[in-house]
């Protein structure tokens, strides 16, 4: 292959080193340094537009690949590639970003150039874990993102961020270590670090397993999965509306992601054991987390428990995939049901990154995010009442948005292997029609709830700006999804193929199957 | 023993950090109360001149060890590189300390010397070839500290740690020197290469396990491991800031490199025994500094405990037995010393006139009292938790990748358990710094020396943190044998 031009460091590097020079520039101009800002995330954004124009949608292989010795002397690479699951969601990262820098435009006041330059050292941070192929170089992005993280919530959190965001970092720390053991193990089973090579590997049953759980707890808290997941609402509500629209439409499908990138094709055999260990926490996410969500008096804790819910027909896509295989074998089945874990990933992003932006509207006239505070908004905002019903709608599953098609996906897949799981994650289009309208209702319509919300100005060219926007990508994706399945499409029939192939050690996979049957039997027997 | 001139080029960096000791005692003599700053030059002098030393004797004998003395001084690779640490942090510790004894009048030249004497002791346990010269080297350095540590007369507490330390201590020694004496009533050897021959000869290794067992504790008591950690809150917290500074950083580069000359040199052959006893010790350093270190509210003492942990991690590097083990435990303890120089020399840039920061407290607001200081700070306390992209992740990577090259894992989910835990105190140590408003509004040491110091350590956590592959190679280079 020819040298190409790199990319995707250019994309990883150009927000990290321009966040250094928003926070070097200082606050004494806080003008100019906002617009240093807002120029580096749309040049960012301009940079990664490549990766999708020159993207060869035709093969599964990894492309803009960049390769050089990191630390030879314990073969850690900096490799970087991407295929077609990992490029869509970079694309999210950078366009994001632009609407973080944004909406924190007037509302930060305090230190406005550490807040924009830590959110673009997470983009470059963010960027590099999609694109890292080597796995300590993964880790390495994967854990610096906590440090910008921490510092967003605890600095512009709200009244309770520094309980929120050490709970926040603890959690992800203690989800991460123990993937960084089973990374380590399998550089010596593998005599390399890079995720490639890890793929190929030849693993015994136990050990499948145990890299499994290795990988699902950091993945899980991630994502996060039930019962795991508490650390999220705590950092929503604590943290500025920049830090949840970042947490929710991007840090969280990192952990999704994971999954996709680690889990299935290294571990398929541990993954195919313990499918109905991960089936199972989504639908109690789905259905659980929903009934969570209509009892919340809070708006962003409300989205946020939408968001786990969301994120349970992500992993129920990504795992139901096995009992597919299972029920009928058909591989285009498995790949319907990642192809609408992934689409779902991207359609979350825009649709919970839009519902916390309009939180963040209210927030920053009233200072309260009390759904009983509220009431009637829409009649002195009008436009901002009408994005918020669009939101809700694309947030409750509505056809034509994009917030459909991917539960859409995920149903139909689910159905291939049993209608049980189908119809408990059907259950969602009630329940997040119910609590997201039932939040709509109580804070957009019925009468002028007080006198503050009779005083409301509607939106400014700014946030309306960002909601249009937002607004727009919702349906594009909804109407017209076709150019995002095809990206994903290669790379998915390649993952399938991954996990239709055991990769147990020929001679010992039978022996080990009996002995995994057997402790089972004897726990049962317990 | 035959002497021999070339002998002493070999000692050219120990030569030069005694005689620049010298001129400072001599030349203390005549500089008047308000021109004491000349010694600072001429230490600073000293230790570049040492460090150009280190740099010129490596690259003349190149990677094969240099014995002198007949044996009884070793330089290799490993020396080369431990030295060029200890230096680097003697510079730094120096650099930090300028306002903060010009402040509490103890700016004297004896703290050059003590300092340099001290330097010098560890320099002769780096390259000791044999249980004599490490003995004398450790005794050196140790009476150094003692004076070091009660160098602040008037201050009780300094005397009282002094005296625990020095109680403490020869205690120590004197298990160290009780395990030596074992070992050789055993091999009949003193030097560590013949003892290691002796013991490899299948001798009757009792009495051998036995001196073992004392050298061990020795060991264990100058780190600082658990059980032989009792001295270490005390002391630093006892010490002047500034020489707590130096006690936490580079007397453990001593330490490591005593365990490596002795443990890996001297009793390769017993290697099965002390790796055990070396996975208790590091299993207790690591839960105890952990756990203790969270309810600590003098920092000081929280760092005390912090470096127990860090103790443990470089254990663990060590008992995986292995080449990349040892260097992994190399690159730890470098790492470590500049880790500790780094947070210390906060603290003593944050006390002024009458005033010791040393509760969590004080450093609360340090974020808006001066922003540089607080991410250097933060950059240090991400390190000491192993968050990426700083160095202190790298060394746990390391360390952990060694102990599970031998089939350890439950060690190394027990490590990466404890550091989860350990991540919390350095956490609150940011939270304080940037979340929370100051309740101290005094200025921050601006002097240039302590600035550029504080910078090129604070960033060092980046850079390392990186590009680690220059650092390492130079610790797997002092092991690839």
């Amino acid at each position: 292959m020819l040298p190409q031009f790199p990319w995707l460091s250019l994309v990883v590097w150009l927000p990290i080193i321009g966040g250094l020079a928003v926070i070097a520039n200082g606050d004494k101009h806080p003008e100019p340094t906002k617009r240093l800002a807002l120029a580096i995330s749309v040049a960012t954004f301009v940079a990664s537009l490549p990766l999708w124009i020159l993207f060869d949608s035709g093969t599964a292989a990894m492309q803009f690949v960049e390769r050089a010795a990191w630390i030879p002397a314990i073969k850690v690479q900096y490799y970087l590639g991407v295929d077609g699951i990992s490029m869509p969601l970079i694309l999210l990262t950078t366009f994001i970003t632009i609407f973080v820098v944004i909406a924190g435009w007037e509302v930060i006041t305090y230190r406005p150039s550490y807040y924009m330059g830590a959110f673009l050292i997470m983009e470059g941070l963010m960027v590099g874990v999609f694109s890292a192929l080597d796995a300590i170089l993964f880790y390495f992005f994967w854990e610096a993102m906590l440090i910008p993280m921490f510092i967003i919530i605890g600095v512009w959190g709200g009244p309770n961020r520094v309980y929120a965001t050490i709970k926040f970092f603890l959690y992800t720390f203690f989800g991460s270590v123990f993937m960084l053991v089973a990374l380590i193990y399998m550089f010596f089973q593998a005599e390399s670090f890079s995720i490639l090579d890890f793929h190929a590997l030849e693993l015994g049953l136990r050990a499948q397993i145990l890299i499994f759980l290795a990988f699902l707890v950091a993945f899980a808290v991630k994502v996060p999965m039930f019962p795991v997941h508490t650390w999220l609402p705590d950092a929503h509500v604590e943290a500025p509306t920049g830090g949840s629209v970042i947490l929710a439409a991007i840090m969280l499908k990192i952990g999704g992601y994971g999954f996709l990138r680690f889990s299935l094709p290294i571990a398929p055999d541990g993954s195919a054991q313990l499918d109905w260990l991960i089936i199972a926490l989504s639908l109690i996410a789905v259905v659980y987390i929903g009934f969570v969500a209509l009892v919340q008096q809070d708006m962003k804790k409300l989205i946020a428990y939408s968001s786990i819910a969301h994120m349970g027909f992500v992993t129920l896509g990504f795992f139901v995939v096995f009992a597919i295989l299972r029920e009928t074998g058909s591989a285009e089945g498995a790949a319907f049901g990642i192809s609408g874990g992934m689409v779902q990933m991207i359609s979350h992003g825009f649709i919970s990154g839009a519902l916390f932006l309009c939180v963040g509207v209210l927030y920053d006239r009233m200072h309260t995010r009390q759904i009983a505070d509220y009431g009637g908004v829409i009649h002195t905002m009008p436009w901002f009442g009408a994005f918020v019903v669009f939101f809700a709608m694309a947030n409750a599953g509505l056809p034509g948005t994009s917030g459909f098609v991917g539960e859409f996906m995920v149903i139909l897949a689910s159905f291939r292997a049993d209608f049980w799981f189908a119809l408990l994650a059907a259950t969602t289009l009630i329940l997040a029609a119910a609590f997201t309208l039932w939040m709509v209702k109580r804070v957009v319509f019925g009468p002028v709830g007080n006198e503050q919300v009779a005083a409301l100005t509607d939106l400014d060219r700014r946030e309306a700006l960002n909601l249009a926007v937002l607004a727009a990508a919702t349906l594009a994706i909804g109407i017209w999804p076709k150019p995002l399945v095809d990206v994903m499409e290669p790379s998915i029939q390649h993952l399938v193929q991954q996990v239709q192939v055991s990769k147990l050690p020929a001679e010992a996979a039978a022996i080990d199957h009996d002995a995994t049957v057997m402790d089972l039997a004897a726990a049962h027997a317990n | 023993m035959s002497f021999q001139a070339i002998d002493l080029f070999t000692l050219l960096p120990e030569l030069v950090v005694l005689t620049m000791a010298c001129v400072v005692l001599v030349l203390d003599l005549y500089l008047p109360a308000a021109r004491k700053d000349i010694n600072q030059l001429v230490s600073f002098l000293g230790l570049l001149l040492a460090l150009a030393a280190v740099g010129l004797v490596g690259a003349s004998y190149g990677p094969a060890p240099t014995l002198a003395f007949g044996g009884a001084f070793v330089r290799d690779p490993m020396s080369d590189l431990l030295k060029g640490a200890v230096l680097v942090v003697t510079l730094l510790a120096f650099a930090y300390s300028a306002r903060y004894m010009r402040e509490r009048n103890l700016w004297v030249g004896e703290y050059h010397v003590l300092v340099l004497f001290a330097l010098l002791g560890i320099l002769v346990m780096i390259s000791a070839n044999g249980f004599l010269t490490l003995y004398l080297g450790l005794e050196l350095l140790a009476l150094c500290l003692y004076a070091l540590v009660a160098f602040n007369r008037d201050s009780g507490r300094g005397a009282e740690a002094a005296m625990k330390y020095f109680v403490l201590g020869a205690l120590g020694s004197g298990m160290l020197l009780y395990g030596i004496s074992m070992i050789y009533g055993a091999t009949g050897q003193l030097d560590f290469a013949p003892v290691a021959a002796a013991a490899a000869a299948g001798m009757e290794n009792r009495i051998l396990v036995f001196g073992l067992v004392f050298v061990i504790i020795g060991i264990a008591f100058k780190f600082g491991a658990v059980p032989f950690h009792m001295w270490m809150p005390d002391v630093y917290q006892g010490a002047p800031a500034t020489v707590a500074l130096f006690l936490s950083s580079a007397p453990k580069v001593a330490a490591f490199a005593m365990a490596v000359r002795i443990l890996v040199d001297g009793l390769t052959g017993l290697g099965g025994d002390w790796s055990d006893i070396l996975i208790i010790l590091s299993v207790l350093s690591l839960g105890v500094g952990n756990l203790v270190a969270i309810a600590q509210s003098n920092i000081k003492r929280m760092l005390a405990y912090s470096t127990i942990s860090h103790v443990g991690f470089i254990f663990l590097g060590l008992l995986a037995g292995t080449q990349h083990g040892y260097a992994a435990a190399m690159f730890y303890a470098v790492v470590y010393a500049l880790m500790a120089a780094g947070a210390f020399g906060v603290l003593v840039m944050i006390s002024h006139r009458g005033f010791e920061a040393e509760n969590l407290d004080d450093l609360k607001g340090l974020g808006d009292r001066d922003p540089w200081l607080a991410a250097m700070m933060t950059l240090v306390m991400f390190s000491m938790a192993g968050v990426p992209p700083l160095v202190g992740f790298m060394a746990k990577l390391l360390v952990l990748q060694a102990v599970i090259d031998i089939g350890l894992v439950w060690l190394a989910i027990l490590a990466v358990v404890f550091s989860i835990i350990g991540a919390f105190y350095y956490l609150r140590v940011v939270k304080m710094i940037y979340f929370d408003k100051p309740i101290i509004d005094a200025p921050v040491d601006g002097t240039r020396d302590a600035r550029i110091a504080v910078s090129i350590n604070g960033l060092s956590m980046l850079v390392l943190g990186m590009f680690p592959a220059a650092l390492l190679s130079l610790c797997e280079r002092a092991f690839a044998s």
